[in-house]
């Protein structure tokens, strides 16, 4: 008797203690970079993650959910410490947030060998997008080179024939013009490539002057990009050899800070805040109601969106994130309202969705605008899915 | 007494770190000292050319990265069969990668070492970061291995049949490795060269004048030190798996050189110091705040005003 | 021919920015001793309070004495803070208080400011670009130029023909010897930081419309700025200026010229890809060499 009443006394605290345990929130860690040039990315993706959060009342999908947030600093090495501090100490198995691709090629593949799930807002690098893909690794954003692709498709709708083409001397530029040259099916003159830390243009532009492009495509994100684009359009070129850019080299900070000098830009991107959809329009909103006039960028959208994803996949396990396999099975099936309209996942678990073809004009109120134009493809997938075997 | 207790104690921690660190339930922070210990060996190794010899170099970052990626694009090969340059197969064995990661190491401050010395004082802070840049900017733009996302590899090199993928093993390998550093340091320092190398140091005519080859002095001990942080990038690479031209970045120079001055240049075991605190202090803030620079900024300004010479002669003599 | 003359152009304009930077480093190096990481936080000031003073009172001239005042004013409380204690310090000292010194202010404008690039409007006089006869070249990019060539012009009457000027050329050469002569060489020193200061300050604003204003400009630009002292001559302020044109050229006709040279022996991207990497490092190179053959730079100052 004695024994069955300490057993009963021992279940109970047992349950009560399993109780306490499902109330206490989902821990999600969010490795992000904060500090330095690109820090605006990191803190966008971040406020708007936990914006969604705050749109369902704190909680993901009905699950409550807490964000651990650590910054990167841009730096592999740094990231690669939080995520094991994460993973180890704070036990949190879902993880997120990394802007740049130097910094998720340090940390995807540890997280996903020590069993973690990794859902990418941002940074979408072909290494683990085609053969190298894993069944708990998605990407919300892009896949990197389908941002260069659109463009170049964004350029043939536009009937431009021959281009003057540039981008940074690493990696990632080198990408960015092999995936334009992908799409693109005019003919290409002139290439090239950048110092990474350069700000002052005046040399390339004096050879675009040169060249005599139909247009040129450029992919600098950030500030040099700010600095290209104000020296390309004071050089009285915008207005004679127009310009192709991805949306990295124009988003609504960017913008901000070019002002007018920007009007006349093609961009391409999968998100625009005037998308006409019922996701969007709360989420602009429910920005705007926060933040006022702060821009409002694609990082944000893509934000908001991964938080939606994650929510989603919440809502079909109850919570779970322990088994990765009934986790892929809710998430792969991407039920959220995303504020891009189409969105689904590819076979390598990035997206399949539309690409927009906008242009920066000047808007009501005086300030220049990005502009939504048109679709320039639908359901696009990327070049990579092919040899993923998942 | 205390010369010897300190680092006793010291070693002590260190020797049961992985186990408190269970016990506490934070096992991230075996990995966080293991980090630790191999920047404190850098900034040790830094400090045989900076405070030993006098020469700040504000360009050992290429020599940590050029060790480090000596294992990555070794290992790279040796997983993938190709061999390097068509002549070389890669290898995935510790022992022969550290080895090749201090030959080559040694071998870049060879070269830079012998046109380097040609300057002194502020020029040789120059020249060294000059050369540490053009390193970085030819593995920046290197597609081959990577450039800026650098390169990958899976497993950690193997070292007999210890299991390398445990934090623990790793944890106690490198502490092998610092203390035998740490050992050679100081059989270097106490010998015949290192007395002639503080002797340059505080007078380099005089030196000249009793007939001293200062020179070839110099250039070994710039050798010695950037085979030493060869060493380290070669743990470092080991312990993340991982290489990027991020860890040859200017600013790693400048933190190498942070940790030496916070520790205490020309002490042996300062540097080691200097890399656990200020290590440290980059984690802890960060945990509490995202603007944590913003704290260790004036913390370091603070620290350089009052403590001179070094956390490690805090209390003891002047320098 | 006429594409070879705009390059030179844009070089001489790069050289004269870095002239503005070079010459307070050179000057405090040279005074002082005191190496200033912290230099390009000044130049950071310069362009955020210039771009904060366009923002509030729409104009661009009266942005000009804003980021001036706001980099001087900097300057001179860096120095009185941090810097006076260190002048009797080893290099590493200064290195490493002025490298927190980085660290913080870029903290601090965070904070301020928020991370995104601010805006800075060009003026509306100074846009556009005007015919030049061969070609069109950027309005804004000439007043860099004249204004940058009239500082230098300014600086060396200061030190050459003014009092303070010949306190600062004995300070350079002798200092215990100024000091044993009843000069205030404490106000000397905080005078000739301010002056720095305002030179790097000047350099941000008018870098403002033209680059981006953001957190970390000041590094990019640093490591560029000391290239061109070491190559000058530390100390010399004649050194730091044909130091910056010689930086500045190189740099642009590396960038402008190379591809096309390298397109001569190998394929086209091959080449592209390469003649990047090598004019990434061309100044790097360029330091190297002159420091191999001249190890005190080309117009050493003191000794």
């Amino acid at each position: 008797m004695k024994t069955m009443r300490m057993m009963a006394v021992a279940a109970a605290a047992f349950c009560a203690a399993g109780a306490v345990q499902a109330q206490e929130p989902l821990k999600i860690g969010m490795i992000t970079t904060l500090s330095g040039p690109g820090g605006y990315l990191g803190q966008d993706i971040r406020d708007a993650f936990q914006l969604a959060i705050d749109m369902q009342g704190g909680k993901l999908g009905g699950v409550p959910v807490q964000v651990l947030v650590e910054d990167d600093g841009l730096k592999p090495g740094q990231g690669k410490q939080i995520s094991e501090k994460f993973m180890k100490t704070d036990k949190v198995k879902l993880l997120t947030g990394i802007v740049f691709s130097n910094v998720a090629l340090a940390v995807v593949p540890d997280v996903l060998e020590d069993g973690g799930i990794y859902v990418s807002p941002n940074a979408g690098p072909s290494n683990l997008a085609g053969k190298e893909c894993h069944a708990n690794y998605y990407v919300v954003s892009w896949q990197n080179d389908s941002l260069h692709e659109s463009a170049g498709s964004n350029a043939n709708n536009l009937g431009y024939k021959k281009a003057f083409i540039l981008a940074p001397n690493y990696p990632a530029g080198k990408d960015a013009l092999e995936g334009f040259k992908r799409a693109f099916k005019g003919e290409v003159i002139g290439e090239v490539f950048t110092k990474l830390d350069q700000n002052d243009f005046a040399a390339e532009i004096a050879q675009i002057r040169a060249a005599k492009p139909d247009f040129i495509f450029q992919f600098h994100p950030g500030g040099a990009g700010i600095a290209f684009l104000r020296q390309y359009q004071q050089a009285g070129l915008l207005d004679t050899v127009p310009m192709v850019v991805p949306s990295p080299s124009m988003d609504a900070v960017t913008l901000k800070a070019i002002g007018e000098a920007a009007v006349g830009v093609n961009v391409s991107a999968q998100w625009n805040n005037d998308l006409d959809n019922a996701a969007n329009k709360a989420f602009v909103e429910a920005w705007k109601k926060k933040y006022n006039d702060r821009p409002i960028t694609y990082y944000a959208s893509q934000g908001y969106d991964t938080a939606l994803a994650i929510g989603a996949a919440l809502k079909g396990t109850g919570g779970k994130v322990d088994d990765a396999k009934a986790f892929r099975t809710a998430m792969l099936k991407a039920d959220f309202a995303s504020v891009r309209g189409n969105f689904k996942f590819g076979n390598n678990q990035h997206p399949v969705q539309d690409w927009y073809s906008m242009k920066v004009v000047k808007g009501d109120g005086g300030a220049p605008i990005i502009k939504t134009m048109g679709k320039i493809s639908s359901n696009t997938g990327d070049f990579y899915a092919k040899d993923c075997k998942l | 007494m205390r010369k010897i207790l300190f680092p006793i104690l010291g070693l002590a921690l260190l020797l049961a770190w992985p186990f408190v660190a269970e016990k506490i339930g934070s096992p991230a922070l075996i990995t966080l000292f293991t980090r630790m210990m191999i920047l404190g060996l850098a900034a040790s190794a830094l400090n045989i050319a900076l405070g030993f010899g006098g020469l700040v170099s504000l360009g050992h970052a290429a020599f940590y990265g050029i060790g480090a990626y000596a294992i990555g694009i070794s290992t790279t090969h040796a997983i993938s069969g190709e061999p390097f340059l068509g002549l070389v197969s890669g290898s995935n064995l510790l022992i022969v990668n550290v080895l090749v990661a201090v030959v080559v190491s040694g071998m870049a401050a060879a070269i830079i070492g012998a046109l380097a010395l040609r300057t002194s004082g502020i020029q040789f802070i120059m020249i060294t970061l000059a050369f540490a840049q053009m390193v970085f900017f030819l593995f920046l733009a290197l597609k081959a291995y990577g450039g800026d996302d650098g390169l990958t590899f899976r497993r950690r090199n193997a070292l007999f049949d210890l299991n390398m993928r445990d934090d623990a093993t790793f944890f106690y390998v490198t502490l092998g490795f610092l203390l035998v550093w740490l050992g050679i340091c100081a059989r270097v320092l106490h010998s015949r060269f290192g007395l002639l190398l503080g002797g340059i140091r505080q007078n380099e005519r005089r030196m000249q004048a009793i007939g001293v080859n200062t020179f070839r002095l110099k250039w070994f001990a710039f050798i010695i030190s950037g085979m030493g942080a060869g060493l380290a990038g070669a743990l470092m690479a080991n312990l993340g798996r991982f290489v990027s031209p991020d860890l040859m970045h200017w600013t790693t120079s400048g933190e190498l050189l942070i940790m030496c001055v916070l520790g205490g240049s020309g002490t042996i075991l300062g540097p080691v110091l200097g890399a656990f605190a200020l290590i440290g202090l980059e984690a802890t803030l960060n945990t509490w705040t995202e603007h944590w620079q913003a704290i260790l900024g004036p913390l370091l300004v603070l620290m350089v005003l009052a403590f001179r010479g070094g956390l490690a002669r805090i209390g003891g003599r002047k320098p | 021919m006429t594409l070879v003359l705009e390059q030179l152009l844009n070089g001489v304009q790069l050289g004269v920015m870095l002239f503005l930077l070079a010459a307070g480093l050179t000057l405090v190096f040279g005074i002082m001793g005191v190496i200033n990481l912290a230099h390009g936080s000044l130049y950071m000031v310069g362009a955020y309070a210039a771009a904060l003073a366009a923002k509030m009172t729409g104009s661009f001239l009266l942005a000009i004495p804003a980021g001036l005042a706001a980099a001087a004013l900097t300057g001179m409380a860096v120095e009185y803070l941090v810097i006076r204690h260190l002048y009797a310090r080893d290099h590493l000292d200064q290195v490493l208080a002025t490298f927190g010194l980085i660290l913080f202010f870029n903290q601090m404008i965070i904070l301020l400011f928020g991370r995104q690039p601010i805006f800075v409007q060009i003026p509306p006089f100074l846009s556009g670009a005007i015919d030049l006869g061969l070609f069109p070249y950027p309005i804004y990019r000439l007043c860099i130029i004249a204004a940058g060539l009239l500082s230098a012009a300014a600086l060396y009457f200061l030190i050459q023909r003014t009092r303070l000027g010949m306190l600062v050329r004995a300070g350079a050469t002798h200092r215990e010897m100024v000091q044993a002569l009843g000069v205030d060489i404490r106000l000397l020193y905080t005078i000739v930081f301010g002056l720095g200061a305002l030179l790097a300050g000047f350099a941000g604003l008018m870098a403002g419309p033209l680059l981006s204003v953001q957190v970390g400009m000041g590094e990019q630009i640093l490591i560029m700025t000391f290239v061109v002292v070491v190559i000058g001559g530390l100390g010399s302020v004649a050194g730091a200026f044909w130091g910056a044109l010689l930086v500045g050229l190189v740099d642009t006709s590396l960038r402008a010229f190379l591809p096309q040279i390298m397109r001569g022996f190998m394929a086209g991207s091959e080449a592209d890809a390469l003649a990047s990497g090598i004019s990434a490092m061309g100044v790097y190179l360029l330091m190297a060499l002159v420091l191999l053959i001249k190890p005190k730079g080309l117009f050493p100052g003191h000794a």
